[in-house]
Formats: C-alpha cells, structure tokens, sequence
C-alpha cells in the first residue's frame, strides 16, 4: 500500500492511468458528436449551403472537462483510495504466537468478528512463517506450536463457551503455557477478572502481548425475578454511554405450542448509567408459559435468562362446603389457605364448573363432601395432572362418601363419626404428630411440638392404607394420606382446613407442607441446603451464543452442586427438571456484576475491526457515475436531441411531484382539524342526551335514520322528561360511543363491516351499559334465518359482539311498560319478533303477580325488522315523512311506534325502574296496610 | 397507408361540409357535351327554358301543343343549353410526399389525396367530369368515377419527388396540382405554362409540414430525402435554418408568381391545419368566386 499523507491506494501503480487524460483530451477534441441522421424533403433546399462555423463541432471545453473528471474518477477509484488506512505498526518478530482467547460467553456477541480477525493474525503470520498456537482460557489444553496455516484450518472448530475462564481454569492454562519465548495476541471478551493478572504477568514473561477486545455492548440479564405481581428485569451493560433503549421479549409457547413472543418490554439505560430496570406485567397463564428473556438483537447467552417455577405461580382454586358465614372470618374453612397460598399462588375462586375449563394446578376441597355431578369431570382432571387436596370437616365425617366402597377421589376409606381426643367430654390429651417418614413428600420438615389435634376423621384399615399414610399423628392415626391417579393425585388432611379440629393451620408447618406438596410455588431460589442430596437432571442446555439445546446424555447434577457450584463443562446452564419441579441455571446470576476489563498502560488494545479506515473507492466510481449520466445529458442537449426525452420526462417528474404532493396536502389539513373536531363532537353530543345512528355509508339509509331518530327525539321531547338534542350520526371507527345512551343500527346486507378497534370499541360500550337497537328493515321476514340478505348481514356484524342469549320479548318484559303499556313494536312493518336479552333462566312466575321478578339490566341490544326510523322519520317541519299502512289504521302504527321508541328510550335511561314497580303492591302488603 | 376504401370515406366526409359546388365553365365552346351547365341561352339541353312564337323555319314536332291550346298562336319550347366541365387532378405522388414530422400529423400524400378527393366528390356531385392529367384516368362523370379516382390516387410513386404530369390536358379544362412542389420546379414551370397555352386554368396547393416550415433542427445531422436519393449534412443545423427559411420563401414566391403568369391561382397548405380550410379555398378557387 503507498500512502500520501492519510491516503494510501492499495493499488497506486494504476494511477499512472492519469497520464494519459491529457491525449484523451486532445483526442475527444478532435471528434465531433456522432450525427443524426433525419429524413427531410426540403433537403433539396439545403443542397449547396455551407456551415459557417466550423469550430463549433467540437466538444464544447466543459463537456471535454467534465469527461475528464469522471475519467479521472474513475481511474483514481479502481486505485483502492482508503482514507486513514491501517498500517502494520506491529515488528514483525520471528517469535512463535500464541494466541489466548476469553472463549467465554461475553466472547459470543462479537465471536464472528474474533474469527476473522484472527483469520488475519494467522494469515500474515503465515507469511512471516511465524509458528502459532491457540489457547482457549474457558477450555485449557496443552499447547504446542504448528504452522499458522495448520492453526487457521482449526479456528472454524473454535466455539466460545457459556461459562467463564475462572481463577482455576486460568491457572491451569497459566501449566498449560508453552516452553520459551513467544508473543501474545489476546482476544478478550472485555470483561474484568480478577484471574487476568497472574495469566498477564506470566505472558508479559514470554514476550509482548497485544489484547484485542470488541468494543460493541454487552448485556447481561439478570434472572427475572416476581415482585408486587410483576416480573422484574434488570439489566446490565459493560460500558457507561448515551441513552439507549433495549428490548427484552419473553419468549415461550403460544396455547397451539408454537414458539412466539408472548410480551415485550423496552428498557431504558439512562445516559451513563451502566444498570437498567424494567417491570413486565404478565397475566398467570403467559407468565406460566415463558420459556425465557432476551434481549433483542443479541447473541449471547448472558443476555439471556431462563425462567423455570419460580415465575410460574401455582394456579389454585379453593372451594369450602360452607361460604355463607358472613363475619366469622376466622372459622372460615379457607381462611388459613387463602393466607398461606396468597403470597406465592394464583387464587381462584367460583364453582367446580367454572373452575375446571381454566385447567388450575391444583382444586382445594375444603369440608366438600359432594362435587354436584361433577365427579367424572374432576377425575378426568386429576388423572391428567391435576393435584386435589382435600380437608376433612364435619360434612365430610357426616356424609357417607367413600364409606363403604373407596371413592376414586377420596385416597382412603373413612370410617363413620370420626373421633375426637383431648376435648372437654372426651378422654385423653390431644394427639401430636410424628416424625415424618423417610418416603414421605414431608420427610426433613421439623415437626414443632405445639401443633396439636382435637379431632380427625378416621381411615378405615385397608391394605394399601399403609403406602398411602405420609403423615401420621403419634398414635400411629392417619393425618396426611395420599392416592396417585393416574398423572396426578388426590391427597387428604384428616383434619379440616381452619382451627377447629387441631392447631396445625395456625403453625408455620402448614405453610411448609402445602410447599412440599407442591401447592404453594417456590417463593424464591432455592438454597443450597434444601437442595441436598437431591439429583437434578438437565434439560435443556445453553451454548455461548444463547441457544438452547437438548440435553442429550449428560449426567445428572447434585442439587447443592446446581445452587451454588460455578458453572462448568460439568454444570452447564440450562434447564434442570427434578421431582416435581424445574430449577434454571442461568450464566448471569443475581449476583452478577460486569465490568470492562483495564489493561495496564504497556499493554496495547486494539478493537477487531478497524473502524477508522474509509475505503474511497465507491464513492469515486459513484462520483464517476453521476458525471458520465451529467455528461449523457449534456451531450444529447447539444445534439437536440434531448427536447422530446426532456418533454417526457418533465411530464412524468410533474405528475410524480403532483401525486406525491396531493395526499400529504390533503392529510395535513386533516390533522390539522381533527383535534377541534374531536372537542366539538363531545361536546354536541354530551351537552344534552343525544340519540345516535350508526352510519352505514348509504346516504338515502342514512338521512333516513337521522330523520327517524329526529322524529323520535321530538316525540320524547313532546310527551316525557326527556328531552334530547338534534340526532347525530356516529362512524364506528372514528368516533367515541360513549356519549350516547342508544344507537340504531339499520342493517344494509352491503354495508361495510366495522374494523377489530371498532368492535373493540362497541363490546366495551355494550358492556358499560350502551343498547345497540338494530334494524334490519325486512320485516323480518326470515325469522332471523340466514335467507334474508339483511338478516345475513346482520349474523355477520352482530357475530364479534359480545351478546348474551337472545328470546322473543316476552310479555312481561320490561320493555312492555317503560312508559306506556304495550304488546307490540312495530314500525314501517308490524311484525311481532323483536329479540332481547333472555331472561335468567330462574325467572318464575309468582302467583298473584302479574310479571315474573327480572331483576335485569338493560337489555343490551335490541334486535328487530320492522324499520323504525321510517315510522319515526318526519321532516324539517316536524311532518311525517314516510307514508304508513293506510289511513287512520297506518297512522295508529305510526303513533305505536313512537310508543315503541318512548318505552326503549325510558329503558335505557331508567334500567329496570319500572320492573321494581312491581314489588310496591307486596312491599304494602307486608307493611300491613 | 391510405387505402381506397378509407380515403374515399374521408373525402366524402369532407365534401359533405360543403355546398355542392359549381365550377364555373368559362369557355362553352369546344368540349361541349350536355351537362348540368345552364347556358342561360336556348340550345341543346334537357331543361326548360322559355316558349317563344313559333317562327319560319321550326318544324311542326317542335310546337309544344299543350301550351299552343291555350290560346290562338303556336309556341315553341326552347331548352337550355347545358354542358359539363372537365376537371384534370394532378396530385403528387413522390416519396417526398409521404414525409411526416410527427405522429400525430398526417403525411402530406394523405393530406393532398384527400383535398383532391373530395374536391372530386364535390365536382362530381354537381355534374362534372373529373380525371386525371395524363392518360391513365380520363374525365368521366359520375359516380363510380369517385372510386376510380380514388384508388388512382393511393397508388404511390418510386420516385423521390413527382413531377406534373400535363400531357393529355383538355383544352379549357380545370386542374388541381396538389404536390409538396419542393422537387425541381422546371417541370412545374412546363407543365404551367403548357396547360395556360391550352386555356387550362387551375390551382395549385402546395402541402407542406410544418417542420419544413420551421426547420426546428439543432446539430450535427445528415438530412436525407425520404426516397433516399439526396442528403445533405451539417454540423450546425440550426446555423442554417435562416438561410433554409430563405429558400423556402424563395421557391413560394416563384410558384405564386408563376401562377400568377400563367392565370392559375396558388396556395399553400400545412399538414398542420385544418383540412376544411383548405378545402373551402380550393372550392372559391375552382368556382372563381361567382357562385
């Protein structure tokens, strides 16, 4: 490479090209343009005429200069210009290279860049014949010098590893030294050891070392913890700078098993500071599904953290025999469950059916004797994992479950009465618990001698009594007895949930054994010590670069070993799957704590890349470019030639221009507005109750129902207390709902349909209490069959909103006498089908009351074809404007139909006012009057 | 290409925006056949003219007996004494003609086949004789003449510009030249001063496009006859458009006085405009404005 100055060519001697721009010069002067050639009749007229410049059929001298300059770009550009080019500063010394690699998982992100520069080194040291060997500090070996061509063969086998180069493994490579002199290149992964010093200095013995480090971020994840419901992620980076923001996504399984993004969440690093927080709110179900955290964009497996059970929070569903004691919180069967499992479990509430479809880990039966016909449904769920814990209690003692025969979801046979020691009419002192059982689940749990029990339920001997006992009081009685099925199983506490029966719910033994049950989440990493001479087999794996792989065969992995020992060849991080948990082993710990390494003064750092040098090739030949399309364009206007491409080309770049500029006009002028219009909007339709129509984008429909409703508000405004301002239309997707008490929806089958926000918007309008009042204007002729166009269209709108179960109204509804007393609704047509919420389906008739007690609510939507809006329609003049029926007969149902619109109107406003009515005459009665 | 089919619906649709038009017959003497022609004087002819007494010497079949019966004395019925006008078309059919400068244009061959077309149609509607100079296509009447002409007219010549063709002139007849009259102007000047010693008058149009007009050339270009035959190149094109534009005047001002010698009347006409302009002109021309 030549250098002039701070630029070097790679290629100079192509610069002697330079020389020959003067004879090119001289050379495009001489030849004129090429001619046109161009029929013409009237040539006989130019026959003889002469040019009288001849100069002028030359190059013109600034085309001739600027073919020049892109001729002279083009030649200093196939010259290799680089701007600050890096020279070789390094003495090529003879000595052997031996080359020490970090390896490590910080080494992954920036492992590509490593290679090649240490293609390089290898190369030239090739060319100097200098001898090499490498040396990986996560995987010491013995090193002995080869030819660097040899080495290089070898570094696609180099893979950096997912632990780190501890003091250990740094004094084994330290033994693993090669005998005498010799450089050093270092590749490190940037971050500060204490173990680099002694391994520097031994090196530094030897000969030079030179370090190269990446200079690129690096990240380490912390372990997401839970905290106050959320899951916090803290995140670390090497090296103070600017502010950034980073993406962690959480990784896991969508309900198919597919692998997706479940969430995301950007984290911020202020600027300089080096530690970034960040908090993911997740529901149960996706935090139980989060397989790991990444951070975006990386390829490192510190800036990755595995999540196992100690995200997962247990889903359990409690269900006592007895709720209804309002007040005596304390006697309250679920009491003490609800407080031990609160902190660290999901608590679901509600009946066996509703429970059951969510799939919770575990059902807590407390003094449940009978499941209501559900017997079959809870089998199949514990035999598919499931885990249901029961609690004795006087409905249980008093029933004659698994009595006689063993229930399949009872783990014994229970005598009849159970007993009861140590009370005030009863003999002898009352019972404590035994040591627990090497095979039991409790086994190691002390066994605090306060805990005392009054009364048990009692298993009747059996066989299998005796493998199914894993907690027993000292009179050899079953305390705790548990049943396998199929996958899950069933346990029993012979004593009830609460402190009537024995002390134990108020000990902190409770807690303990509800943990070991596995019914209660591990509230944090375990300790070593409760990890004792348990074996934990992996997994998954993870590799340097943040994949995870199958474990395959490797070995099993002590349990104090995984808590606490330093991650290795022979504990790997990963995923470990033991008795009935899994435990992650992350490669960035809580502990954790990264920060860039320091070199001494004398050590020289260089990065992997040469960031500083500007390779000015391509800019030259795209300068090259620019001047031979300017010189195209230059020499076809002076041939004339460029007038009709010129035409063209204006034309089209005019239109581009015009259709580029039209929208971008058109929008800002809407932005402009659209925050007015949004604040008049409100404030029109909230300043006075205000009827809606949805616009269906028919003009003629629509103008319709806004007569309609125009005529309806006046009607309103005429004979009730409600009086409404003019109607207004509403579009789905632009404006707000909530304002509006009613919308009349009037079905078009070619209407468009609303977009997922739109729906979104109308569920949530539906469900704080809005009425949808829809129209399909067919007389209903098909009974909401699907052979009316309307009614298609109407089953294709209706089906994302969110309805409850439709009936007939019935005749007692309180749609019937909101206002006035009505049987009919009818409109343009009179047909009787006009569908609302049905009535629970407890709903009876009483004797002597003329409706059935329907505490409901507003029914949300009203579903019709009688075409109101045209019975309701007037005009400007308040006159109707849409004939009905015929003569007196038609205008006796246009009046029914504003009672209609009365009596829906007061319903919405007054919700089932009127259904309280009918209480008064009972209320009276029973006052004695 | 301008088949005959196509050419002769154009030139009706032409014609059709005229009245129909009389050429005016100035000498009634020598070609004289009945025609159309009133000679406003007695003679032989199919149209009334006027009962005059019978006088010595008129035969007895020539006494129109339902006039006579209406009073003592006999009448004869004279008629007028019609003729028809030969018109002889000359339209140039050089490669020269078949220059356009843009896509949109017409050549000047189609601009010039339709003006004679329809000039045709319209002399042919009103009676007279139409043909070709030359003996390829004498004057005949009627209408089945109009498709003879005008397949006559499509044909194209080999030659890079047409001279007039003035032999077989009727004396006293009408002629059209319709040509871009660029070529060598001698035969012109011939075929002129030929046709005023037989007593032909006529009109000359001269098409021309619009590019031969303006000359909008720029550069180095090599300008070629359509047929090939003649180039000529110039490094400046538009150095010499002055000079062109010149010549240009030049040759128009030889026509308009050569037309003016020999009692022909000339115009010029560009590819450019309107047809009808033409057209109307060409019919005052060939009525001499004594409608």
């Amino acid at each position: 490479m030549t250098l002039f100055g701070a630029l070097g060519f790679t290629t100079p001697w192509l610069l002697v090209g330079l020389l020959a721009l003067p004879v090119l010069w001289v050379i495009l002067r001489a030849v004129p343009p090429a001619p046109i050639r161009r029929l013409f009749p009237g040539v006989v007229l130019l026959l003889g005429l002469r040019d009288e410049e001849q100069v002028s059929d030359r190059t013109p001298w600034w085309l001739l200069l600027l073919r020049m300059l892109a001729v002279a770009a083009v030649i200093l550009g196939l010259a290799g210009p680089v701007l600050n080019p890096e020279t070789d500063e390094e003495a090529a010394g003879a000595a052997p290279l031996l080359i020490v690699m970090d390896a490590s998982w910080a080494s992954a992100e920036a492992w590509r860049a490593q290679e090649t520069a240490l293609g390089a080194v290898l190369a030239r040291a090739g060319r100097e014949d200098r001898p090499a060997a490498v040396l990986r500090l996560t995987e010491p070996e013995a090193t002995t010098f080869a030819a660097a061509d040899t080495v290089a063969s070898r570094i696609t086998g180099l893979i950096p590893r997912p632990w780190e180069p501890d003091a250990e493994r740094t004094g084994r490579a330290i033994e693993f030294l090669p005998e005498g002199a010799f450089d050093t290149l270092w590749f490190s992964d940037g971050i500060a050891r204490e173990s680099r010093t002694p391994l520097l200095e031994a090196l530094q013995g030897r000969g030079s070392v030179t370090v190269y480090e990446s200079p690129e971020t690096l990240f380490a994840l912390a372990p997401a913890r839970f905290e106050d419901g959320n899951v916090a992620l803290s995140l670390q980076r090497l090296r103070p700078g600017p502010e950034r923001e980073v993406r962690v996504v959480a990784q896991g399984r969508d309900p198919s098993g597919a692998p997706a993004e479940l969430a995301a969440l950007p984290v911020t690093f202020a600027d300089g500071a080096v530690l970034a927080e960040g908090e993911l709110s997740l529901p149960a179900e996706l935090r139980a599904r989060v397989e790991r955290f990444e951070v975006v964009g990386t390829a490192s497996a510190g800036a990755l953290t595995l999540s196992d059970d100690s995200l997962r929070r247990r889903e359990v569903a409690l269900i006592a025999g007895s709720e209804n004691r309002e007040g005596l919180e304390l006697l309250s069967p679920l009491h003490y469950l609800e407080r031990a499992l609160e902190p660290t479990a999901d608590l679901i509430d509600g009946a066996l059916p509703d429970i059951l479809p969510a799939n919770p880990d575990v059902i807590v039966l407390a003094d449940v004797a009978a499941l209501g016909g559900e017997e079959e449904e809870v089998l199949d769920w514990v035999e598919d994992g499931g885990m249901l814990l029961r609690f004795a209690g006087p409905r249980l003692a008093g029933s004659e479950l698994s009595r006689e025969e063993e229930d399949p979801l009872m783990p014994v046979r229970l005598r009849a009465g159970g007993r009861s020691v140590g009370g005030a009419m009863s003999w002898g002192e009352p019972k404590t618990l035994a040591p627990f059982d090497a095979e039991s689940p409790f086994f190691g749990l002390d066994v605090p001698p306060d805990v005392t029990v009054t009364a048990q339920v009692m298993a009747q001997p059996d066989p299998t009594l005796a493998e199914r006992v894993i907690a027993q009081l000292t009179d050899g009685t079953p305390l705790v007895t548990r049943k396998r099925v199929g996958q899950g199983q069933v346990v029993l506490f012979h004593v009830t949930a609460n402190a009537e029966w024995s002390s134990l719910p108020l000990s902190v033994l409770f807690v303990d054994m509800l943990e070991r049950l596995a019914v209660s989440s591990m509230p944090a990493e375990p300790e070593a010590a409760e990890l004792e001479g348990t074996t934990w087999e992996p997994q998954m794996v993870l590799d340097a670069f943040g994949t995870l792989r199958d474990a395959g065969t490797l070995p099993g992995v002590d349990g104090a070993a995984l808590a606490t020992g330093a991650l290795g060849p022979d504990l790997q991080p990963g995923l470990y799957q033991g008795e009935d948990r899994s435990l992650a082993r992350n490669v960035v710990t809580a502990e954790t704590e990264i920060r860039p390494a320091v070199w001494p003064d004398d050590v020289p750092v260089r990065g992997l890349a040469g960031p500083e040098e500007t390779p000015l090739a391509g800019w030259l030949i795209a300068l090259a470019t620019v001047l031979l399309f300017a010189d195209v364009l230059a020499s076809l206007a002076l041939s004339g030639r460029l007038r009709g491409a010129r035409a063209t080309a204006g034309t089209a770049a005019a239109l581009v221009a015009l259709a580029l500029l039209m929208p971008g006009h058109a929008r800002a002028q809407e932005t402009g507005d659209s925050q007015g219009a949004d604040v008049d909007f409100a404030i029109a339709a909230t300043s006075e109750v205000t009827l809606a129509h949805v616009l269906t984008g028919d003009a003629e429909l629509d103008s319709l129902a806004a007569a309609g409703l125009r005529g309806l508000s006046d009607t309103l405004f005429f004979r009730t207390s409600v009086e409404p301002s003019d109607p207004m239309g509403v579009d789905l997707e632009t404006d707000e709902l909530a304002f509006f008490p009613l919308l009349y929806w009037p079905v078009t089958p070619d209407q468009p349909t609303p977009s997922a926000e739109a729906y979104a918007k109308l569920n949530e309008y539906l469900r704080s209490g809005g009425m949808i009042l829809f129209d399909t204007r067919d007389a209903d002729i098909a009974s909401f069959g699907a052979a009316s166009p309307n009614g298609r269209k109407l089953q294709d709108l209706a089906a994302p909103l969110d309805i409850p179960p439709l009936e007939p109204v019935p005749q007692d509804h309180v749609l019937t006498r909101t206002f006035y007393l009505l049987q009919d609704f009818p409109g343009r047509y009179a047909s009787r089908d006009v569908w609302v919420e049905a009535a629970p389906a407890d709903a009876e008739f009483v004797e002597g009351m003329p409706f059935r007690n329907l505490n409901d609510n507003v029914t949300p939507v009203v579903i019709g074809g009688n075409d109101w809006a045209a019975a309701w329609a007037v005009g400007e003049n308040g006159q109707p404007t849409t004939p009905i029926g015929r003569g007196f007969a038609g205008e006796r149902q246009r009046e029914i139909a504003f009672r209609f619109g009365v009596n829906l109107v007061m319903h919405v406003l007054t919700g089932n006012y009127k259904s309280d009515q009918v209480h008064v005459p009972a209320l009276l009665d029973r006052l004695g009057q | 290409m301008t088949t005959a089919p196509t050419l002769r619906q154009h030139a009706e649709e032409e014609a059709s925006r005229l009245p129909a038009l009389l050429a005016r017959a100035e000498q009634l003497a020598g070609t004289v056949l009945l025609g159309d022609h009133g000679r406003r004087r007695a003679g032989l002819g199919d149209d009334f003219w006027q009962y005059r007494p019978m006088a010595a010497g008129d035969s007895y079949r020539a006494i129109d007996w339902r006039r006579s019966a209406r009073g003592d004395s006999q009448f004869v019925r004279d008629r007028e004494w019609q003729i028809a006008q030969s018109v002889l078309l000359w339209v140039d059919q050089g490669a020269s003609m078949r220059f356009t400068s843009g896509r949109n244009l017409p050549s000047k061959a189609d601009r010039a086949r339709l003006l004679a077309l329809a000039t045709t149609v319209l002399l042919i509607r009103a009676g007279e004789r139409v043909g070709l100079t030359g003996w390829s296509l004498p004057p005949r009447g009627g209408r089945p003449q109009i498709a003879r002409l005008a397949a006559a007219l499509s044909d194209d010549g080999a030659d890079d510009y047409g001279a007039p063709e003035a032999r077989g002139m009727l004396p006293h007849a009408r002629a059209l030249f319709v040509s871009d009259f660029l070529g060598d102007i001698a035969p012109v000047e011939a075929a002129l001063t030929k046709a005023a010693d037989r007593g032909v008058r006529g009109v000359l149009v001269q098409v021309l496009d619009p590019s031969e007009e303006a000359f909008p050339f720029e550069g180095r270009t090599i300008f070629q006859s359509v047929g090939g035959s003649v180039a000529h190149e110039t490094l400046k094109a538009g150095d010499l458009r002055g000079r062109y534009l010149d010549r240009l005047a030049e040759r128009k001002g030889r026509l308009d006085a050569l037309c003016r010698l020999t009692g022909w009347q000339y115009q010029c006409h560009h590819t450019g405009d309107s047809a009808q302009n033409a057209m109307l002109w060409i019919w005052r021309a060939m009525d001499g404005g004594h409608g």
